[in-house]
């Protein structure tokens, strides 16, 4: 069974927001579109996102962390969002493990949101209607596309490729691979949801200096230190004879 | 499942171009759907973004269709005031008539009365050329306040600069340290090397009093105080030097380290290089006819003497019988006071963090060296079986740029980076082309005021780079020549210009008072202003007769920003989607450190309403006024329109250079130089709007000595000299404006209220001092520094009319470490009080203990004057977002009678941002929830921009609704 | 949580209006068992099912205005398998209906003895009635288990979810039958009365101890697990929208401490206390107007509970829309 998933790498994610924009330029006139905004040019302009980018501070001055912290639908494999949808609505499909919502279907009721522990789902306030990240379903399979563009918006754009694509249940993967060897979690895993999506930590590369690298033979300041003397400059020889 | 929401009815096209959602330039690919933007990607052949797109780049839609876009000329209502946006519609026709008559006036009488002032453009060469031509001299763009001090710091001394000059090469470097950087022009590049970097095991270091973005994902952050930064650097070449950890064979070959300096006091060429008797070719290079005291015969000897091994210690006595020291002798006798300790007083960074960072810098670069199998030959012959490199690399922005200090902070910091032997090796930092270029460049300013006369081409750039006083752009009396006073006594190399301080100085006449502003994509009634409430009085005050004291003023912009609001005349620029662009290596290109690239924007979609290219506009104009380079024999204009003009412009006739260096030549089989090729535009447009030229191997490192590549640059006209550029650890350029202040050197001399100023910041040598606005604020009652960083997603002031990205930032906050603020008695989330000695601002506190504690800091220009931008009245930009310009100034306090000086560095006069020291209070529990100051926005509508409306906006692309 | 005002309506009209059919019912359960003589005609049981059917279609109403399409409201049906809001939106239309046959049946004195056993006749209305019962006891269940089956909202998830909406629902239609009978059958509303102050101290009893319970929670979920950060000093500095987004509404009641403290107190006093001494004083001292507001401030008071129960749950979503700048 395939279980798609974002595989997100905080060691590299700089927060700069390009996935949460081009998640939003793709699905706003895509099929899951439009993404409405409310107030675009006023107080307290609001919108349709289905990623979000959150900003953490770790630790006291001036051992602090600072943690950037994108965000989308994790595609739980055991989704609590999906059964308490009263309309079938919100579904997991079988072939890739995609947490799907058929904008057609629901009514508006926010039921399923209650049941997210992530806050991963938003209303969209115009149209009445769930809306979530849908890993790019309209992408991913399009064989319009080139193959190397069969990828998610937000993977496609994101700057530092903190984001990784794939199968989490093929061990072979980029996305496996780098569950396993960067140490991937997943989010809130108090709640038993299993998340596909995974985040990779901050990993730190120090360096140790050893004494005798500083204490060193090739120091180039041993060429400065001594003129060579001139044959005739005085010496022992001239003084005495032993 | 595929998009279906795409029917075999709708039409669907693909275009390339160039991002121009910020300076950056990534090469993007533009799905349209009926005539509609339906998607924006990155490129994934573009050399630069390589497929990948910033927030700001994917939210171009939003610009496009923007409600806050201008899309008519317009002029102001006879009976408005300037900042009253009440305007009324008029035809191109009419804006280019009263432009056209007011222009020939200036140009007949006294050029120097139009200024033409650019921001944040990237068509320099363009707008440059039609200043020239025009016979102007006051004419810049946004390098001054922008980040003079790094090139002109970097250039004086290694001939190459960051910015978009050069870059750190993180494919092969370990050990990296960022300064002061929170985002910068090579956004995405820089992102998707830092990421491979790191993911290769590389330790990357920031240094910053704040800690987000880029600094986020650096193993260690080390919080720096604002302005330290040259002490940082001094200590750690003080530590790089006492344990040996440099690259001695580097410095003797390839800098000025080892040569002779004359260190008599009682001559009048103390300081300069002892210089052997041969003479040499005048010209734009360093000759090489130095002196080296070798160490194996123990006499002087011509530098690169075979055989000969300098001392780069010692002190020695000519066989004239000067007094000499080798250059590095100097340094070191410069920096053996800072030391880490002494450092870690005036930085806050501990002693031992300052030592760590020095031994980590010295022993990477000694350690982990890289070689590379590729041989290459350097100027004098030598050839090289490899290139090697010590994998130590740097970038640094306008953390040490914007202070007043910054320009010896990066000479520092660029002497450091030689020090490890890191220049344009692999690993270290790596040139762009047309760089590295020579000490200094070339081009220069006309010398007096001669060079400014009716009807007649400036005789000289606008701008250049002084190599001795002489080069001043001064009258007989002292007094500049251009109106920001750039390249004066004041300021001596203000290579960029001084922007900031056009405003101020036309409107109070000094030094003389000028006719027609016109402003290019720069809201300098906003964000580029210092002192922007004082500013905006300036831009509307009238003199004792009712005239406005800047006589007329034309603002070129795609928005309606706080700037237009105080125009005559507004042009309503197209925005990068509707326009031909060029990115040309004459100006500033995308060049990759394997070889020159420039770049091109082709129109996806017809301009908006009466949008017209500001390209177009100089064109039309410049055939109008008849400037030489718009006119043929008889006068009419040259050149059709901009497409016409980038094809067929030759610097000179039949000089085959042009704007665009790929496809030249009648058929495109040419690139730098050749004819004019009909094609050009096509070919462009087949590749991806771009050209890239791969230098081979051999020519891709140690450029400044390096003969290939600078023959191969001689040959394709970058340069018109092959002679190697031997890097300025010792600055003999500076020490001849400290000879002349001391009255040692001939010809122009300092006023006397100049000559301890210049004296003193003319040093060879680099050196710390607290920035001259500190200097002078009591720093008791104005005890911490603020700063400001620019977010990811927005780029200054232009995107608060993008509906997506004023959703991330739609206010800004004053972030304090909490034991700051608690301090003052202040809560997270209180509205507070910001002071400095210029005025205050109110707005809202932000706990954070990302930052140091002696510094606040805010996001720049989120805040926004009332009703600019198409904004609502209650926006959030202008009620809760606050602009901490405000408490910035553009002159330094003044003392007595003293001149009115610029508060820029005083060897640049880069614009001290930084510099400025604040007091925090809580605000009065009755005051108003709102920021303060407030400003008025348009009482009425502006022609041509789209009426506020719409409380819901659901942008679907190809229905039809955007066109 | 943010507590939508038609959640509220619905869950305690309808609370209320299942606890008024049970008022009835049970009554006539005792009538028949002949523990209360059966001097009540077909129009008393009528008159009630029909107000208990109004409340109960005003809650349905209300929980309309709750729906983003209740054009499309007929597909909630669907997933009665998973979904208990699918299985409280099959049973409450059920349970209305029932009701509504059962008010008609006494209306209409269609009721017919079906059968006897010993002394008890059972009529259609009393089989009508039982089959209402069990779906009013379903329903209460099912409304109850849309709340208790999350199990992220940790102050929901429990027993005493579903047991505060029985005796909660079932005190206020207790409450009401004892006014009704004030009007109707002055000779009962002691026994409504007595009914009602037993189920309102049992509630008292049971929300008390959902208050201690919930108070004494810890939150399972922590900005550690939230971001996957093991450090005791973590504190947010954006959440990626500064001017609020779904998340921030939804789940936020956006009230102050001292609005979201005095909320607490004041339905602990209208729902129970004063309630329960004004039916002790009706007990003695039957007066409609005193039943009257004791109902009004019952149910007022049970608008604060509700209010009280959305706002109080904490979700754990929540951890990640704290502060924004
Ligand atoms: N406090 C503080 N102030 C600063 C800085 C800081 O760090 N702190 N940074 C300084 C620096 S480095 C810079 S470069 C300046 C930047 O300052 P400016 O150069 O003033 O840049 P913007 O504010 O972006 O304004 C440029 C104008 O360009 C317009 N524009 C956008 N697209 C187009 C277009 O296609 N055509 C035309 N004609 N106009 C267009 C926008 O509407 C806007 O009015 O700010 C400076 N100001
Ligand atoms: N998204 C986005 N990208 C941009 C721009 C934009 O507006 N938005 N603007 C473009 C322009 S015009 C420019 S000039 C570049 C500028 O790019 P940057 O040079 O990155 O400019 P700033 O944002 O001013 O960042 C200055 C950094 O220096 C730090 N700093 C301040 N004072 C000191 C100091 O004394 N020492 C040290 N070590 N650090 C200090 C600040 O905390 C901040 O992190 O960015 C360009 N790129
Ligand atoms: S695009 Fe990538 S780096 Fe930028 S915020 Fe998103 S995940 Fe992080
Ligand atoms: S993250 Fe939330 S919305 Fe997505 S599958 Fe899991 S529970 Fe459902
Ligand atoms: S809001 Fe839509 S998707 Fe969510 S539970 Fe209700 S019907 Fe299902
Ligand atoms: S996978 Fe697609 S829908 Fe999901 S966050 Fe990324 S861009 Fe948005
Ligand atoms: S960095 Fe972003 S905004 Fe700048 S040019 Fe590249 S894509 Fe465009
Ligand atoms: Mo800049």
């Amino acid at each position: 069974m395939t279980q798609l998933a974002l595989v997100i790498d905080l060691n590299v994610c700089v927060g700069c927001h390009a996935c949460v924009i081009s998640c939003k330029e793709w699905n706003t006139s895509g099929n899951a579109g439009s993404l409405s905004d409310l107030h675009p040019y006023g107080k307290d302009p609001t919108g349709t996102f289905f990623n979000r980018v959150q900003t953490f501070e770790v630790g006291e001055f001036p051992k602090t962390e600072t943690v950037h912290f994108p965000k989308s639908c994790l595609h739980c494999e055991d989704p609590p969002c999906v059964p308490v949808c009263p309309t079938g609505a919100s579904y997991k499909r079988e072939e890739d493990g995609i947490v799907l919502v058929d904008y057609d279907k629901c009514i508006g009721c926010k039921y399923c949101s209650w049941s997210c522990p992530y806050g991963a789902r938003e209303l969209d306030e115009k149209q009445k209607v769930m809306k979530k990240c849908t890993l790019c379903v309209d992408r991913i399979y399009d064989e319009a596309l080139p193959e190397s563009e069969r990828k998610p918006a937000c993977v496609m754009s994101c700057p530092p490729a903190a984001r990784l694509f794939g199968d989490i249940h093929d061990p072979e993967s980029d996305v496996s691979i780098a569950i396993r060897e960067a140490g991937g979690y997943q989010l809130m895993p108090e709640w038993g949801t299993q998340p596909a999506n995974h985040y990779l930590p901050r990993r730190k590369t120090r360096m140790t200096i050893h004494q005798d690298e500083l204490v060193r033979a090739d120091n180039p300041l041993n060429k400065e230190h001594y003129a060579e003397p001139e044959f005739d400059d005085p010496s022992l020889d001239d003084v005495t004879s032993w | 499942m595929q998009d279906n929401t795409i029917t075999p009815d709708d039409h669907i096209e693909v275009k390339n171009t160039t991002c121009y959602m910020c300076a950056c330039r990534c090469g993007i690919r533009v799905t349209l759907k009926n005539g509609e933007v339906r998607y924006i990607q990155g490129n994934p052949e573009h050399p630069l973004n390589k497929g990948v797109l910033c927030a700001k780049g994917a939210s171009g839609i939003m610009k496009q269709y923007s409600p806050a876009r201008l899309t008519k000329p317009l002029l102001r209502k006879k009976e408005a005031d300037r900042g009253d946006s009440n305007f009324e519609e008029i035809s191109w026709d009419e804006a280019f008539s009263i432009l056209e008559t007011r222009l020939t006036k200036i140009r007949e009488t006294d050029p120097k009365k139009f200024c033409l002032f650019t921001g944040r453009d990237q068509m320099q060469a363009l707008t440059g050329l039609f200043a020239k031509q025009f016979g102007t001299p006051n004419y810049a763009a946004h390098g001054g306040f922008c980040s003079v001090n790094m090139a002109a710091g970097m250039i004086y001394t290694i001939g190459g600069s960051f910015w978009e000059f050069g870059g750190p090469d993180l494919d092969r470097s370990k050990l990296f340290i960022m300064i002061g950087t929170a985002e910068d022009h090579h956004s995405n590049p820089m992102k998707i090397a830092l990421s491979k970097f790191k993911r290769s095991g590389g330790r990357f270091i920031s240094i910053n009093p704040v800690r987000t973005g880029y600094s986020a994902i650096a193993d260690d952050w080390v919080p720096i105080r604002p302005g330290t930064d040259g002490a940082l650097m001094l200590a750690l070449i003080n530590e790089i030097i006492r344990l040996g950890l440099y690259d001695r064979e580097f410095l003797i070959n390839y800098t000025n380290s080892a040569e002779l300096v004359n260190i008599d006091q009682a001559s009048n060429t103390e300081g300069l290089f002892v210089r052997s008797n041969e003479t040499f070719e005048e010209g734009c290079y360093d000759p090489q006819n130095k002196l080296w005291w070798d160490r194996h015969t123990n006499t002087e000897v011509p530098t690169r003497t075979p055989g000969a091994d300098p001392y780069l210690l010692g002190e020695f006595e000519t066989s004239n019988s000067i007094p000499v020291k080798p250059a590095f002798q100097l340094l070191v006798d410069r920096v053996k006071e800072f030391t880490p300790a002494w450092a870690a007083e005036i930085t806050g960074i501990p002693e031992e963090t300052i030592k760590q960072l020095a031994h980590e810098m010295g022993i990477t670069a000694r350690d982990q060296k890289i070689e590379l199998p590729i041989p290459w030959t350097d100027t004098w012959g030598k050839e090289h079986d490899s290139v090697t490199g010590n994998p130590v690399s740097f970038h640094a922005m306008r953390g040490i740029a914007a202070h007043s200090n910054g320009f010896h902070t990066i000479r520092a910091l660029s002497i450091l980076m030689t020090l490890l032997g890191t220049i344009d090796r692999p690993g270290g930092f790596r040139h762009k082309a047309p760089f590295p270029r020579p000490i200094p460049p070339c081009a220069k300013t006309p010398k007096g005021p001669e060079g400014v006369q009716p009807n007649t081409p400036l005789a000289g750039m606008p701008l250049g780079w002084p190599a001795e006083p002489n080069d001043l752009f001064i009258d007989e009396e002292n007094n500049p020549v251009r109106i920001d006073k750039a390249f004066s006594w004041e300021f001596p190399l203000s290579v960029h210009g001084l922007m900031h301080n056009v405003i101020t100085n036309a409107w109070r006449g000094d030094p003389y008072k000028i006719d027609t502003l016109l402003i290019f994509m720069a809201n300098m009634a906003w964000n580029s202003s210092m002192n922007t409430s004082e500013i905006r009085k300036m831009l509307n005050d009238k003199d004792e007769n009712g005239e406005y004291k800047i006589p007329f003023i034309a603002v070129c912009d795609a928005f309606q920003s706080e700037t237009t609001a105080f125009a005559d005349l507004v042009l309503p620029d197209t925005t990068y989607l509707e326009r031909h662009d060029v990115m040309s290596m004459l100006d500033r290109p995308i060049s990759e450190f394997d070889g020159p690239v420039d770049s091109v924007r082709i129109p996806v979609l017809p301009p908006t309403g009466e949008c017209k290219p500001f390209q177009e506009v100089l064109i039309e104009l410049g055939g109008r006024l008849k400037l030489p380079k718009f006119v043929d024999e008889a006068g009419n204009p040259k050149y059709r329109n901009y497409p016409d003009f980038i094809t067929n412009y030759e610097t000179e006739p039949g000089s085959g250079i042009g704007f665009l260096a790929g496809w030249r030549g009648k058929g495109g089989e040419k690139f730098m130089r050749g004819e004019p090729n009909p094609q050009q535009w096509e070919m462009y447009e087949k590749n991806n709007c771009v050209f890239h030229y791969e230098l081979p191997r051999s020519y891709q490192y140690m450029r400044n000595f390096n003969q290939g590549y600078l023959e191969w640059a001689r040959h394709h006209r970058l340069t018109r000299y092959a002679e190697p550029i031997t890097i300025h650890v010792y600055s003999e350029i500076l020490q001849k404006f400290r000879l002349a202040a001391q009255g040692k050197l001939p010809g122009k001399q300092p006023p006397n209220h100049l000559r301890a100023r210049v004296e003193t910041f003319f040093d060879p040598l680099p050196f710390y001092h607290v920035p001259l606005e500190t200097e002078l604020t009591d720093t008791h009652k104005y005890p911490l520094n603020a700063i400001t960083q620019r977010p990811m997603a927005m780029y200054h002031s232009w995107d608060s009319q993008n509906a997506w990205l004023r959703q991330i930032h739609t206010h800004n906050y004053l972030h304090v470490n909490p034991k700051t603020a608690r301090a003052s008695e202040i809560n997270d989330g209180d509205w507070i009080w910001v002071e400095s000695m210029h005025g205050k601002v109110r707005c809202m506190c932000r706990y954070s203990e990302a930052v140091e504690p002696g510094t606040v800091w805010t996001w720049n220009a989120i805040g926004k004057a009332g009703g600019a931008w198409n904004l609502d009245k209650n926006a959030n930009e202008s009620q809760k977002g606050f602009l901490l310009n405000h408490l910035i100034a553009e002159e330094l306090p003044r003392t007595g009678n003293g001149p009115h000086l610029s508060n820029s560095d005083p060897v640049t006069g880069q614009a001290g941002w930084y510099d400025v020291k604040v007091q925090i209070y809580k605000a009065g529990d009755d005051e108003p929830e709102e920021t303060w100051p407030q400003f008025d926005g348009p009482k009425q509508s502006i022609p041509g921009v789209k009426p506020r409306k719409r409380k819901w906006l659901s942008y679907f692309a190809g229905k039809g609704e955007n066109k | 949580m943010h507590p939508a005002f038609s959640v509220i309506l619905l869950t305690t009209l309808i609370g209320m209006g299942q606890g008024l059919f049970l008022a009835l019912y049970t009554e006539q359960v005792y009538s028949s068992l002949q523990v209360l003589d059966a001097s009540r005609d077909g129009q008393f049981y009528g008159i009630g099912s029909a107000i208990a059917v109004v409340l109960l279609i005003a809650g349905l109403l209300a929980s309309f205005f709750h729906l983003g399409h209740p054009e499309r409201a007929w597909r909630s049906a669907a997933m009665w398998r998973t979904s208990w809001l699918s299985r409280e939106v099959i049973l409450l239309p059920g349970f209305i209906f029932f009701v509504f046959l059962y008010g008609v049946t006494h209306l209409f004195g269609l009721d017919t003895t079906i059968m006897n056993i010993g002394a008890v006749a059972v009529t259609l209305s009393l089989v009508l009635g039982m089959i209402a019962t069990a779906l009013g006891f379903l329903l209460f269940v099912a409304t109850g288990m849309i709340y208790a089956c999350i199990r992220f909202l940790q102050e929901w998830h429990t027993p005493l979810t579903v047991i505060n909406y029985l005796l909660l629902g079932t005190a206020s239609g207790f409450t009401f039958a004892t006014a009704y009978a004030a009007y109707y059958a002055p000779e009962l509303v002691s026994f409504y009365a007595g009914w009602a102050i037993v189920l309102t101290s049992t509630a008292l009893i049971t929300r008390l101890s959902s208050l201690i319970r919930n108070k004494r929670l810890k939150p399972r979920s922590t900005l550690q697990s939230a971001i996957g950060v093991r450090h005791s000093g973590i504190s947010q500095q954006a959440q990626g929208s500064m001017g609020g987004s779904f998340n921030t509404r939804e789940f936020f009641h956006g009230k102050s401490d001292l609005f979201f403290k005095s909320i607490k107190y004041i339905f602990l006093v209208m729902v129970f206390l004063i309630p329960i001494i004004l039916l002790a004083i009706s007990f003695y001292q039957p007066s409609k107007m005193l039943l009257l507001s004791t109902i009004t401030v019952q149910y007022i008071g049970l608008m604060a509970e509700r209010w009280f129960f959305f706002a109080q749950a904490n979700h754990p979503q929540n951890i990640y829309y704290q502060t924004i700048s």
